[in-house]
């Protein structure tokens, strides 16, 4: 891999879904998503967000997947600000089969990796073509 | 990394700043601050009574990925977000998230004192603590009456 120098990115802000009970912003994190036949595993960037404030949700082919951040202290006073701070929120439409019991989730140093197997059924499958 | 400096890299930023924001006064008129292409990472700048906090959204970036060095006035935030690489039988669907190096520099606002400066790299967002010198701290003024 060429090593490149990063670029800084505006967040892309959620769309809003009903009221939220608590104030502040939401913003979409940004994902990888790769599939091994196994399994599919998603990595998204969530800045702020420890593992003890993260939701994951999985229904009818629904996952939502949201981070919640911790406001920055208040006794303090901004100078400048460059990045907006808020929770990270999003949602895909899953087109395999997930087997909902071996669901993995993990998060380091602000990345959420979840490791969704698929279900026996969703699992490529070789097809054997007789000759008649 | 090594290969990033070989001379003073403050000297040469800091050359480069002055020389922009020389440009920039001159294209914008007065303005102090202009708006420029933000570098990598995004900072946000904060206060309280005796420190000064600059924070940096890094995530998956490890700590022993990370450099940052004071100089006078200048923080240098510098370092690499790696993503490793998976097997070969892997079809990506998404890829959004970049890998790369960055550096960047930071003139202070303020004064700082250069033997107590803290970094800490809490769930991808670093917070650089810097503690502000006596002399540029605020202090109430007691008015007597005469």
């Amino acid at each position: 891999m060429t090593e490149q120098e990063l670029k800084p990115k505006v967040k892309e802000e959620a769309p809003v879904k009903g009221e939220r009970v608590r104030p502040g912003r939401v913003f979409i994190p940004a994902v990888d998503i790769f599939e091994t036949p196994e399994t599919l595993v998603l990595v998204a960037d969530m800045p702020g967000v420890s593992g003890d404030n993260v939701t994951l949700d999985l229904k009818d082919n629904l996952l939502i997947i949201f981070g919640q951040v911790n406001p920055s202290p208040e006794k303090e006073t901004l100078l400048a600000q460059e990045y907006a701070i808020g929770d990270f929120y999003r949602e895909f439409q899953m087109g395999e089969l997930i087997d909902t019991g071996k669901i993995e989730a993990s998060v380091r140093n602000g990345v959420l990796t979840l490791t969704l197997p698929k279900a026996e059924k969703a699992k490529p499958r070789r097809i054997e073509v007789k000759s008649g | 990394m090594a290969m990033f400096f070989n001379r003073d890299p403050f000297q040469e930023l800091d050359d480069l700043q002055r020389q922009m924001d020389r440009l920039f006064q001159t294209a914008v008129g007065r303005e102090r601050y202009p708006r420029r292409m933000g570098v990598y990472p995004l900072l946000n700048i904060s206060e309280d009574h005796d420190h000064l906090y600059v924070r940096a959204e890094l995530p998956g970036v490890s700590p022993e990925d990370l450099e940052v060095t004071l100089k006078d006035q200048n923080l240098l935030i510098r370092g690499q977000r790696k993503i490793p690489a998976e097997e070969k039988n892997v079809n990506y669907h998404r890829r959004e998230r970049e890998s790369g190096f960055f550096r960047r520099v930071l003139r202070l606002p303020a004064q700082v004192d250069p033997q107590n400066v803290e970094a800490a790299c809490k769930d991808g967002v670093l917070t650089i603590t810097l503690a502000k010198p006596e002399e540029v701290k605020p202090r109430q003024i007691t008015v007597k009456s005469a």
